[in-house]
């Protein structure tokens, strides 16, 4: 009975960082109109990013600001100079650029850090004890930043006129079109948003493992069938996906191997696609 | 030098078989499939497992003659993409893609995880080159040969394929789903024919590559050299068009193996980055062609539509066409 509490609760833990990333990817699919397989990778560099800073001796929950910012820019970039020329094109083709811009940003990764494992902060850290069960306490700090992070997004999305733009281009592109939403910035806006949740997801992430270079690219399946379980365009549904997921792949290894966790997410998602596409609450198909 | 050249193309012409097959799932039918180099290493192990000398390390050690491993490679990678392609096909491409990469994580675990079946991560050793012997000292250059042969016989069946009556059905699905459904054709059996006879060509790569290095083990199958090189070969090249394919075969492994003579000219301390930084220019290529060039090469060529003999209507057309006339 334990071990399935302590399974549960590191599944939230995970699926709070898969959350994280699909609501990037779910609110990029539904705006932008396709599937960025470079939304992996840019975790990766945000976690890195917070690397750079955290070495400079300053603290994890610090460090996360200005690495999320200079995510945020990396993010811009891309699109500038790549996904903006190709927005006319079909999505396949900016879905192929992507994986071609996640390969690139990996490769960067790897020049400017180093291929091998590396950590924020080294040495063991006491696991508190209740009533036999372990909880690491970077999980606390994972678990309430989420929950930080998914407040502020649900007020920037309720409360702002640019979130309710993003909200209203999710929904019906033409009718946010026509309406005079200017949809150039909301295009910014959500990258940025999507910039800042994968940086957060990134150094999440290093914290509870490692940083390696294919971190982020490893989470992509949970993090496609997250937004897919959610709902395309759905940011709240995303984040029900990213925990449905995540507990759903830690309960998992009560029965299988460890090493096919990956296989739960993949069941998942194909059940998905093929019962109900539109998501559980009811998204784009 | 003349060795170098023996090597280099023996690769090309083994990618030059994976981008074959790639060209029938995604440049005939639309099919996104983002893992390639999943079916190669499943061809390359099956054939190793029943190729190799009798062995207590993995799964197999039957000692059979090459052909015989290239039948098992078709074999085993066409099953697996049938089982597959039965529950992933219904999906529209870019939730395909999605499901590939699944497909392609799941198979690397198995092939590191089920040492019984082959060795983990140590790998297979000892996989025999066919020829080895005939006539001393000149095996590469029989290599060679069979893989020159077995590329122009694949080249040969997907051009035939390309312009069959087959292909211009995979040809209309790519283009317009519905309107093929509402000709009474079978969407899902034709993708399932094309993903099946793609994934067999991308397996055959596999036993082509396993018996011309004869040692394999997981790393050598990661996405980068298995599965985003060869996307860059065929959008390079030209979707759709198999002498794009080959040529972007070609002038990419080119690129690819030309790279390594300028990183070679980097400082000592950038040894551990040569890799990525031949990867990451792999990158900005692809980019560059999609921003540019998004056709390719050799862009697809269809063969001309039939016309009925309603002579007097072409000429019509041809004539409020021509401004001359």
């Amino acid at each position: 009975m334990t071990s399935l509490f302590q399974l549960l609760i590191y599944g939230l833990v995970l699926g709070s960082i898969y959350a994280l990333g699909a609501i990037g990817v779910s609110l990029t699919f539904g705006i932008l109109r396709f599937a960025n397989f470079a939304h992996g990778d840019l975790m990766t560099l945000g976690a890195y990013f917070g690397l750079s800073f955290v070495s400079l001796g300053w603290p994890i929950g610090v460090s996360l600001i200005p690495a999320a910012l200079a995510t945020v820019l990396c993010a811009v970039i891309i699109d500038q100079l790549i996904y903006r020329r190709l927005r006319r094109e079909a999505p396949v083709i900016l879905l192929i650029s992507s994986f071609g811009t996640a390969l690139i940003l990996r490769s960067l990764v790897q020049i400017l850090w180093g291929p091998n494992n590396q950590v924020y902060r080294s040495g063991i850290q006491l696991p508190w004890r209740f009533w036999g069960l372990r909880l690491k306490p970077d999980w606390a700090v994972i678990l309430l930043g989420t929950a930080l992070l998914v407040v502020a997004l649900h007020l920037f999305l309720q409360r702002t006129r640019v979130g309710k733009g993003m909200r209203a281009m999710a929904d019906n592109f033409d009718l946010a079109k026509v309406t005079g939403i200017d949809t150039e910035s909301i295009v910014l806006w959500t990258w940025a948003i999507g910039a800042i949740l994968a940086c957060a997801a990134g150094m999440f992430l290093g914290m509870d493992t490692r940083l390696h270079p294919t971190m982020g690219w490893r989470l992509l399946l949970p993090i496609f069938a997250a937004a897919i379980l959610g709902g395309i365009g759905r940011p709240y549904g995303a984040i029900a996906g990213g925990l449905v997921i995540g507990v759903a792949e830690e309960l998992s290894t009560l029965v299988i191997n460890p090493a096919y966790k990956t296989g739960v997410a993949f069941a998942i998602l194909v059940l998905m696609l093929i019962v109900r596409p539109t998501g559980l609450f009811g998204g784009r198909a | 030098m003349l060795n170098y050249g023996i090597f280099f193309l023996i690769l090309v012409g083994i990618y030059g078989v994976l981008v074959l097959g790639l060209n029938l799932q995604w440049g005939y039918a639309g099919m996104f499939n983002i893992g390639v180099g999943a079916f190669f290493a499943v061809g390359a192990y099956a054939s190793a497992i029943v190729t190799t000398p009798l062995t207590s390390e993995h799964l197999g050690g039957f000692g059979l003659p090459f052909w015989v491993g290239f039948l098992m490679a078709v074999a085993a990678a066409g099953s697996i993409a049938f089982l597959i392609g039965l529950i992933t096909l219904r999906l529209r491409s870019d939730y395909l893609a999605i499901a590939t990469i699944g497909i392609a994580e799941i198979i690397s675990q198995i092939l590191r995880n089920e040492g019984w079946l082959t060795n983990g991560v140590r790998g297979i050793t000892r996989i025999p080159r066919p020829f080895r012997g005939w006539i001393p000292g000149q095996d590469t250059l029989l290599y060679l040969g069979l893989v020159l042969l077995i590329l122009l016989v694949v080249y040969w069946a997907s051009e035939r394929a390309y312009r069959s009556p087959w292909g211009r059905v995979l040809r209309a699905i790519r283009e317009d789903e519905p309107a093929t459904m509402a000709a009474g054709k079978s969407v899902l059996k034709f993708r399932l024919q094309a993903f099946v006879l793609g994934s067999m060509i991308m397996g055959l790569a596999g036993a082509l590559y396993a018996h011309f290095v004869t040692f394999i083990s997981p790393e050598a199958f990661q996405p980068e050299f298995a599965t985003f090189i060869v996307w860059v070969m065929l959008i390079a090249g030209g979707s759709g068009n198999n002498r794009g394919a080959l040529l972007g075969a070609l002038v990419i492994w080119g690129v690819w193996s030309g790279s390594e003579l300028l990183t070679n000219r980097l400082p000592a301390q950038w040894t551990t980055r040569v890799g990525p930084l031949r990867i990451l220019l792999i990158g900005i290529l692809l980019q560059v062609i999609l921003l540019t060039r998004s056709q390719g090469l050799l862009p697809e060529r269809p063969p001309k539509p039939i016309l009925f003999a309603s002579g007097g209507r072409r000429q019509d057309i041809s004539r409020n066409r021509d401004p001359a006339g």
